[in-house]
């Protein structure tokens, strides 16, 4: 029996590696949930952050069926894709990904 | 809703001197208050930093490492400011280890409606050390003064016993007596008490005080000098801060149970402020400042006025501490020519305040030793907090705006 593992070791000085490109970057990468005000009493939640594995348009889906609320995907330059809930969605967004198996930790609440 | 005038403001302001106690929770949790500096508290509002049982446990513990009279005498100085320290600076107090004298017959009578909680509370105990009989008078007392007083009993009590009693008796006397403080103040004097502990003649000290005139210091005084001396020895076990641990550790004393970790632990936090006094006083300064005072401009913005105080204490460029509360609010704002911060949007003294707090977790307290005493320095784009207490530097985050989106008339952001 020939040993597997060995026949092709990941290379962590390759830049395309993903797996070690993770790690570094893992610690930079919070996922950032924001409000903003609007006129009156309204506000909007923006996430934002969320690794690109996983589907947006699914997740937004379910947030707002969940929340009862409306959001659009939005495509930032500098920010990546942000979705975007209508009010004070805050909360809500931080208990779904929690629920998800997402880290306390690596989400950030922003706002007042 | 931000309170408009200034006068409603400053009723806004009053009702919050208690809440920020309970609410800057984020804060260092082991530089909380410490009795030793009560005159802070008045002065400043928002105290940072609850009282946690770990903080009580160090600071009686730092009381019982002897620290104790510099506490006792702030405490009967203080007496009379604070009812909610007093709960604490009395535990200090307790471990006062020398009797002093008789003769502080100061009497401030003043104030002595405020002290009565507290007075009454020595009094169980010290009833208990001298194992007085319990008295009748059940009418007065009101439920709330009972459940402050057990723990405290079965603090004093507990640790207290001399192994003359058994403990189930003795908790019901503390109830009774409880219920009879306050016909115990006066009839301290005249009660025949089996008293069991052998402590009497200074029970008779204690009665002359009483008697002659209820003098508030005095009183305390000698009642403290006695808790002392009857639990002296056994403080390690009075010093736990719940009153169910000191249950539970009066319970060893007859049965041969393993000690629970709650238990240990509280003993080790005890023996090791015991060992180094210095440990819950240094880390003990309270971190304060006065609430954010926000006002509506208008219908569309808040003004931030006290923003340059608040910098100043914290010894924060306002820039800084602008440029974070802008991004975390999502807005813009401007500073005006009195040097206040007005902002775009509704905002409330709790909010701005919440925000506040976080800012101070994280650029103000040290990571290390969780002091506020800290410089902010910029290098080559790094941005690191000096610790001036204990020297530790490490950098911290530059603040970042996030994704923002685009709020109101598209046609306005163009032009």
């Amino acid at each position: 029996m020939s040993i597997q593992n060995l026949a092709n070791p990941a290379d962590p000085f390759d830049a395309d590696n993903d797996d070690f490109e993770q790690t570094d970057s893992t610690k930079e990468n919070y996922i950032h949930i924001r409000i903003q005000q609007r006129n009156g009493r309204k506000t909007l939640t923006t996430l934002q952050g969320l690794s690109p594995e996983y589907d947006y348009k699914k997740i937004l889906k379910e947030f707002k069926k969940q929340f009862a609320c409306n959001g659009t995907l939005i495509e930032d330059e500098d920010m990546g894709t942000v979705i975007q809930l209508q009010g004070d969605q805050r909360a809500k967004i931080l208990k779904f990904l929690t629920e998800q198996g997402i880290h306390r930790d690596t989400i950030k609440l922003h706002g007042f | 809703m931000a309170s408009e005038d200034p006068m409603a403001m400053f009723a806004d302001m009053k009702k919050k001197k208690k809440k920020p106690k309970v609410a800057f929770s984020e804060e260092p949790a082991s530089a909380d208050a410490d009795p030793t500096y009560p005159p802070k508290e008045p002065i400043d509002d928002p105290a940072l930093g609850p009282v946690t049982a770990h903080e009580r446990i160090a600071t009686s513990a730092a009381a019982n490492a002897g620290g104790a009279e510099d506490a006792e005498a702030d405490d009967l100085k203080n007496m009379f400011g604070d009812l909610k320290k007093k709960k604490k600076k009395k535990e200090l107090a307790i471990e006062e280890p020398e009797p002093a004298p008789v003769a502080d017959a100061n009497a401030n009578e003043l104030d002595f409606s405020d002290i009565k909680k507290p007075k009454k509370k020595k009094e169980v105990q010290l009833d208990l050390d001298d194992g007085a009989a319990p008295l009748d008078d059940f009418s007065d007392l009101k439920k709330k003064k009972k459940k402050k007083d057990i723990p405290m009993d079965l603090e004093g009590d507990a640790p207290a016993a001399e192994g003359a009693d058994d403990f189930s008796d003795l908790k019901k006397k503390k109830k009774k007596k409880i219920l009879a403080m306050e016909d115990f103040e006066k009839e301290l004097g005249n009660e025949a008490a089996p008293a069991p502990k052998a402590k009497k003649p200074k029970k008779v000290a204690i009665e002359e005080n009483e008697e002659g005139g209820e003098d508030e210091d005095d009183g305390d005084f000698d009642e403290i000098e006695e808790v002392d001396e009857a639990e002296l020895g056994d403080n390690p076990f009075a010093a736990g801060g719940g009153g169910g641990g000191d249950e539970a550790a009066a319970l060893f004393i007859d049965s041969d149970r393993d000690y629970t970790y709650d238990e240990l632990l509280s003993r080790f936090f005890r023996l090791l402020h015991a060992a180094n006094p210095n440990l819950a006083s240094s880390s003990g300064k309270r971190y304060t400042l006065a609430p954010p005072s926000i006002h509506r401009d208008g219908n569309k913005k808040s003004v931030f006025a006290n923003i340059g105080d608040i910098c100043k204490r914290m010894h924060r460029e306002p820039q800084h501490v602008i440029n974070f509360l802008l991004t975390e609010m999502g807005t813009t704002g401007s500073v005006d020519g009195s040097g206040r911060l007005v902002i775009k949007g509704k905002f409330q003294q709790k909010q701005v305040e919440n925000i506040l707090r976080r800012y101070i977790v994280e650029y103000v307290t040290c990571k290390t030793c969780k002091s506020p005493d800290t410089l902010l320095t910029k290098e080559t784009r790094i941005s690191f907090i000096t610790c001036e207490t204990c020297g530790s530097r490490q950098s911290v985050s530059a603040i970042k705006a996030g994704y923002t989106a685009q709020v109101g008339k598209r046609k306005k952001q163009q032009v």
